[in-house]
């Protein structure tokens, strides 16, 4: 009896403040796997907060929470910015995918947007990048610039995405020189500055030249500038201060027009569930700029490499390809579908080495 | 001229008192390192301290006090046992991960099946999990004489190789379109650790956790195990005149510690994490330890400690949440709570004489 009442007057607080904070402001919510200072991952979606209040301005209100755990750490905090009276929540790891359904489930009234997951509800979307055209393209350069022919690759976990962003530099780095071969170390973390320099400084011992992270600080960029003569790549953000070498080019996640989209449709109350994939073509992902170290022919070949992607002529799974023990994937022209990109489970023919399992 | 006298014997009153004036020093500088970085410091300190509990979302975050506090209570408690005999188990994570993993292998091998007996055999793996991972440093410390510092904290990180593996491989969804991470057992009943009443946290390891205290009240003050552990750390010569077998001790301290752990470990990955993946492991088997030492290596101790430890957590969140504080912040403002109290632990030994330069 005791607990009901508690209960229900309880629900009827978080009605009543819900209901009076959603009159003024529209409230939006971010939690973040990382630290906004990360220079990556986190930084970019902080940017894409950032980027939703200017063009609101007062309009809406935003708050983040940084440094998350994925599981009931992150469960707390969505609740917690939800009973706060938060409109629309931004999930932006993929281990917020249960919590974040879970947390829906219970505030019917609220959006959630979750990145990189698969798991939608009425009240929840899903949206990411197709971060692999990016990889085309830097795979492209990678294989022009290396000399030793071994290109390094920090991993990150060995998820779909991840080893989508292998195959497809890899393709294309052999595309362009036929004797390159990657070097794939796994460190099992999105970000852990220790970690990423001592995989980078394993890979440069190793001969490698070219250094591709999935990791999202910039201690890979500052263990490559120490040993010299290695390139790397910007990755999630443009870490242009490591420009013009060893950087020579960056992945960039933009995501703040999927946001201010978004945030427009809730206030318009348009909001619905979609499922974005966009890729360089919608603005999603973007190609920081290519820096004096890589020769002009070298920058004309990525540039229409990303011009043909972006307007959707070339798709950089496109066939013959072989998976990596042989088997046919892709027949001559053939293209791969979204089905099978978005669970990618296996390297393509060429790369050494296993998937962690 | 401040002078640090050794006391005849340590202060019962200082070692009451220190937690107390920890946490108020702590206050008392982490208000100050809000207000330098712009925050209202009461306003902070108010939001850490009170919202949780008589907030007005407090319904919810009460419960969330003891999701997060029972798994530190419940490995804290096993520590400090060793802790006292001064036999020191750093390796609570590893052992914490490892019970998660053979409860929930044991949880996921039943799948589908929907039966009684499910939960009450992933509670024994878990237990037996931890146990055996915390039996390797110990055998080893007993046959060959190795410190068991290092090998628990090392086997923390080939745990964690194997939760990555585990996640990735053995135990992971084939329902999971290739992503990692296990079936989310809070969608299988038999498996579920769900609330023992809806909404009020109060899940089995919860239980656990108060039982843990409880036991480990009566076997320091009433039984002679207990009695053994405290004579081995105290005075360990006497303790052995006594009869006291120092490495029976060590097998069964770092046991003990180490189902205590893997319990921890289970309970929250059938409840509220609810499945095995990467991340899974937050850290609990290392704050355990700032718990045990927060309340003072005592079971009641740990319990007020678990609960301080927990509330600042959630506390942190809020303030993050909404006064934009840091997260960094918010670590720093933990680790003022360890340094002040180990600083301050001085004076339980030692008392402070003012006295005049003697002339050499």
């Amino acid at each position: 009896m005791k607990l009901t009442s508690l209960l229900a007057s309880a629900a009827m607080v978080l009605g009543l403040a819900t209901g009076a904070v959603a009159q003024d402001k529209t409230k939006i919510g971010f939690v973040y796997v990382g630290p906004v200072g990360d220079g990556g991952w986190t930084y970019e979606h902080n940017q894409g907060r950032k980027a939703v209040e200017a063009e609101f301005g007062d309009k809406v209100e935003t708050v983040f929470v940084e440094n998350v755990a994925e599981g009931p750490d992150s469960e707390r905090v969505m609740t917690q910015m939800a009973l706060n009276g938060a409109d629309l929540i931004f999930t932006t790891s993929f281990g917020y995918m249960d919590p974040t359904i879970n947390v829906a489930k219970k505030f019917p009234n609220i959006k959630f947007e979750h990145a990189t997951g698969y798991k939608t509800a009425p009240n929840v979307s899903v949206y990411s990048a197709r971060f692999y055209e990016g990889r085309a393209v830097q795979g492209t350069i990678a294989g022009r610039m290396t000399k030793s022919n071994i290109v390094g690759y920090i991993g990150s976990y060995p998820i779909p995405e991840v080893i989508r962003g292998i195959n497809s530099a890899y393709i294309h780095a052999k595309k362009v020189n036929p004797d390159v071969q990657f070097k794939i170390v796994w460190a099992f973390t999105w970000f852990d500055p220790a970690k990423e320099a001592d995989a980078a400084k394993v890979l440069i011992e190793q001969g490698a030249d070219v250094i591709l992270q999935h990791t999202d600080s910039t201690a890979p960029q500052a263990a490559a500038k120490n040993a010299g003569n290695v390139i790397t790549f910007g990755q999630a953000s443009d870490m242009a201060e490591y420009a013009p070498s060893p950087r020579v080019s960056s992945i960039i996640d933009n995501w703040a027009p999927y946001y201010i989209a978004r945030t427009k449709a809730v206030m318009d109350g348009t909001w619905e569930t979609v499922n974005t994939w966009d890729g360089i073509g919608a603005g999603m992902v973007k190609i920081g700029e290519i820096s004096s170290a890589v020769p002009e022919d070298v920058k004309a070949e990525a540039l229409a490499l990303k011009a043909s992607i972006a307007s959707g002529e070339y798709h950089p799974f496109t066939g013959p390809l072989n998976k990596q023990d042989g088997t046919p994937w892709l027949a001559e022209g053939e293209v791969a579908d979204d089905g099978t990109l978005a669970g990618m489970n296996f390297y393509v023919e060429g790369l050494d080495g296993e998937i962690p399992q | 001229m401040i002078r640090l006298e050794k006391r005849p014997q340590p202060s019962r009153g200082w070692s009451i008192a220190t937690p107390l004036v920890a946490v108020l020093a702590t206050m008392l500088f982490g208000g100050l390192l809000f207000g330098v970085l712009g925050t209202n410091p009461l306003q902070a300190i108010e939001t850490i301290f009170w919202e949780p509990l008589f907030g007005e979302f407090a319904f919810y975050y009460r419960p969330q006090l003891l999701v997060k506090g029972a798994p530190l209570v419940l490995i804290a408690i096993g520590l400090s046992l060793g802790f006292r005999a001064g036999i020191w188990n750093i390796g609570a994570e590893g052992q914490y991960i490892i019970g998660a993993l053979t409860g929930a292998a044991v949880g996921l091998a039943f799948y589908p099946l929907e039966a009684w007996y499910i939960f009450p055999l992933m509670v024994i793996a878990g237990a037996l999990g931890g146990w055996l991972w915390a039996m390797i440093p110990a055998f080893l410390k007993v046959r060959f004489g190795t410190n068991e510092i290092l090998v628990s904290l090392m086997l923390v990180y080939v745990a964690e190789q194997f939760l990555a593996s585990m996640s990735l491989g053995l135990l992971k969804n084939p329902e999971g379109f290739g992503f990692p991470g296990s079936r989310n057992l809070q969608q299988y009943d038999s498996a579920h650790n769900a609330d023992l009443i809806a909404n009020t946290g109060m899940h089995w390891g919860v239980v656990a956790a108060l039982i843990a205290v409880i036991f480990a009240y009566v076997l320091l003050n009433r039984h002679m195990l207990g009695f053994h552990i405290r004579l081995t750390g105290e005075a360990p010569r006497a303790a052995r005149f006594a009869g006291v077998r120092p490495s029976r001790l060590i097998l069964l301290c770092l046991g003990m510690s180490g189902a205590l752990a893997g319990l921890a470990g289970m309970f929250e990955v059938s409840g509220p994490a609810g499945q095995v993946s990467i991340d899974f492991n937050v850290g609990y088997g290392f704050t355990a330890i700032i718990v045990a030492f927060l309340g003072r290596l005592h079971p009641v101790g740990i319990l007020l400690a678990g609960g301080l430890m927990a509330l600042t957590y959630i506390g942190g969140e809020i303030a993050q949440g909404q006064l934009g504080l840091p997260a960094a912040a918010i670590q720093v403002f933990q680790g003022m709570l360890l340094f002040f109290l180990l600083a301050l632990d001085l004076l339980t030994n030692y008392r402070i004489a003012l006295q005049k330069p003697e002339v050499a």
